[in-house]
């Protein structure tokens, strides 16, 4: 399995501890896109993630998602990931004990890319500096004691290791300074094109500018209210959400 | 440790028993007689005998501990205490009798000597089957054999350290052990002289009904330093086995002991043993002590600080698996001042598997300027598993330093939803975190037991997510 692959979702809804946050989201990211889900606080884009990635606490009430062409819904985490899908967390979670270079090594096994020590280490190597991270990192526990900084660049080489066929980025680019934004945007795009679809969420436009999406989705109150072209997140920068948000709901269907 | 897996349970690959071959056997249970024909057997001087017998006295005087884990499954009378099973001592491994030979290659022990060990014993039951010590060392004066040995060649020295740091009436277990104890190790590193590869024994039992009391003795002279690692395992057997060593150590001024042990005896092993050491002015004592197997373990690794600036250092992990308690912990006795010792404690419950840390710190009035450092972490694997502390602290002098921090925790949900959103499943996610938990103990370990260590934990781990 490799190359980018699309990601289908239809009328999707989604419970979180009972309450109702993803209300009929209908999203579809076309192999080796990239596209940004933009949207104010609350909206439910960091819902939407790890609903698609299958986190326990999410309860889908319906609607269907398929990834390459299978249910998405039916399958546990570690599977969605081993079909190729990934998520950047927004709060990666510590886990003491557990080095980076020892977590790889199983997420790559456990995917069937495992490969010879040295060529593992290489790219490791490779990786690291692309992203400026130093060496040290190899053995540090991961996400422990990280910085934002840190956290984020270790989300982006998990990702450059692992290199799935759709990447989700929830909320990369928020705590990070225009230098590190930059190195984990660059990241990101180099991977992205064929082998590689990104769905990007986030509030800030300029994530975007590295990103350049084939397409922009605004998410309001659990649902795609608009989407559009790399222009929409630009003028989202200029006027805010609010005008679009007040043009949706001037445009949807009188109950 | 490269080990041979041929499992009969799940979860315990060493539960396989070889056909007994044994040449000698007391009959089952505990006497005079019993004690007598041990000793008898052993050709040991006539104060060996009068401190057996005062000892199988204790025993019998004593009550049995009811404080800590539950032993009321342990029946004195159906155990063999001593099974001896070959006739002689070898030094190579083409003497040692085939079937034994065989158990300890499973268990990969000469390979491991061949690798990375200074030296290595083997003991089977009640005796040591095979022991040797790489020749520089023992040109050197380095003394390594089982206690019988020690007992025999060298008795001025054993004499002088013998059941000083353990009493035979110190408790219930120690006092049995002085009865009917066989085997085990005897370790003299000369002042001035540094062991920098490890001395390992490893530990058998392969009897049905067997009680193994092996008895470990370790003096390091002045400035000297050594590591002696044990580890142990034992068939499953429907009935219960009793495991209880006395391990005695005494570092003089400025010496430094470090005593690892990998304890995985099958589920049905009750493991009971006293560990205590002496440190002298400016001796280290460091206890690296691993509990994975037994029906039940109690132990607390204990250092009396008898000299200035002398430390203790005391780490310690335990797993139970259902049906298991590892009742552990340590003791430091400050007696001198600007003592220090550092406990650090970690312990994994699952299923009905209950990990208890008991802990005792006493400060004498005349030691001034201690510094002292508990840390015991619990992490639990279900809602089913448990997890105690005791820490019980004696300070007599007010001139003291003391950090105390426990720590209960269960395994995230977000943590397991991290690793497997990575591509690994839930039952690696858990091994994984577990392993971790465990890291500070691990990296205290030469690395080939690491891996074993690492290895084993991920076997204990299957099953675990229901």
């Amino acid at each position: 399995m490799s190359g980018a692959a699309e990601l289908d979702i239809r009328g999707l809804h989604a419970t979180v501890e009972d309450k109702e946050i993803l209300k009929g989201i209908d999203l579809r990211v076309q192999q080796g896109q990239v596209h940004a889900l933009m949207g104010p606080n609350g909206s439910g884009k960091s819902t939407l993630a790890y609903t698609l990635m299958g986190h326990p606490k999410y309860h889908v009430t319906s609607g269907q998602v398929t990834f390459d062409g299978q249910d998405l819904l039916s399958l546990t985490a570690d599977a969605r990931a081993r079909l190729g899908l990934f998520l950047c967390f927004q709060y990666p979670t510590p886990i003491p004990g557990v080095t980076t270079v020892n977590f790889l090594r199983a997420a790559l096994r456990a995917q069937g890319k495992e490969m010879p020590a040295r060529e593992f280490l290489n790219r490791l190597s490779t990786e690291m500096a692309e992203l400026k991270i130093d060496e040290s990192f190899r053995q540090r526990y991961i996400n422990e004691g990280f910085s934002g900084g840190e956290k984020k660049r270790s989300e982006i080489l998990q990702l450059a290791m692992l290199r799935p066929r759709l990447a989700i980025l929830d909320e990369t680019d928020s705590g990070l300074d225009v230098d590190a934004l930059r190195t984990v945007a660059e990241g990101v795009t180099r991977l992205a094109g064929p082998d590689m679809g990104v769905l990007v969420i986030t509030h800030y436009p300029r994530i975007l500018e590295y990103l350049q999406p084939d397409v922009v989705h605004v998410l309001h109150d659990g649902r795609v209210v608009t989407s559009g072209g790399a222009e929409l997140a630009q003028r989202i920068e200029r006027e805010g959400y609010e005008p679009i948000l007040g043009a949706a709901a001037a445009a949807a269907p009188v109950a | 440790m490269a080990i041979q897996a041929r499992e009969l349970t799940k979860d315990y690959q060493f539960g396989f028993h070889d056909k007994d071959i044994s040449v000698f056997r007391t009959k089952k249970g505990l006497s005079p007689e019993v004690v007598a024909s041990i000793s008898q057997h052993k050709n040991e001087p006539e104060w060996m005998l009068k401190f057996r017998l005062k000892a199988l006295d204790h025993f019998l005087k004593r009550p049995m501990p009811t404080w800590g884990a539950d032993l009321s499954g342990i029946d004195f009378n159906n155990i063999y205490y001593y099974v001896k099973p070959v006739e002689e001592q070898s030094r190579s491994w083409d003497d040692v009798p085939e079937s034994i030979k065989n158990t300890f290659d499973r268990l990969g022990i000469p390979e491991a000597e061949r690798k990375f060990l200074a030296g290595v014993s083997a003991q089977y039951d009640s005796e040591v089957v095979y022991h040797n010590i790489r020749e520089d060392l023992e040109k050197q004066g380095v003394l390594f054999s089982d206690c019988d040995t020690g007992l025999r060649e060298h008795e001025d020295i054993f004499r002088k350290y013998f059941g000083t740091v353990i009493p035979p009436n110190d408790n219930k277990f120690a006092a049995l052990n002085s009865a009917v104890w066989s085997g085990g190790s005897f370790v003299y590193v000369p002042a001035g002289l540094h062991v920098d590869i490890p001395l390992q024994a490893y530990f058998r039992i392969n009897s049905d009904n067997m009680g193994q009391f092996e008895r470990t003795l370790i003096i390091a002279e002045e400035g000297s330093s050594v590591h002696y690692i044990e580890g142990c395992t034992a068939p499953n057997y429907s009935s219960d086995s009793l495991h209880s060593a006395v391990v005695e150590l005494i570092a003089h001024p400025s010496a430094r002991i470090r005593y690892t042990t990998i304890q995985n005896w099958s589920d049905n092993v009750y493991n009971l043993v006293t560990k205590r050491a002496i440190a002298h002015t400016r001796a280290t004592v460091e206890w690296i002590d691993g509990n994975l197997g037994s029906k039940v373990t109690m132990k607390y690794p204990s250092v009396y600080l008898m000299g200035e600036h002398a430390h203790a250092e005391v780490m310690s992990a335990a797993f139970a698996g259902s049906g298991q308690h590892q009742d552990a912990g340590s003791k430091a006795i400050h007696v001198a001042p600007n003592t220090t010792s550092n406990i650090v404690s970690r312990s994994i419950s699952k299923g009905s598997g209950r990990t208890s840390y008991r802990g005792h710190i006493k400060v004498l009035p005349k030691a001034h300027n201690v510094k002292v450092n508990v840390r015991c972490d619990a992490l639990l694997l279900d809602e089913e598993s448990r997890s105690d502390t005791y820490p019980y602290m004696d300070v007599d002098n007010p001139d003291v330093t003391i950090g105390h921090e426990a720590t209960v925790s269960k395994v995230g949900e977000d943590q397991i939803f991290y690793l497997t959103s990575r591509g690994v499943n839930e039952q690696e996610a858990t091994a994984l975190i577990v392993n971790g938990f465990f890291e500070p103990f691990v990296k205290e370990l030469p690395m080939e037991y690491a891996v074993e260590l690492n290895r084993l934990l991920a076997l204990s781990m299957e099953g675990a997510i229901g």
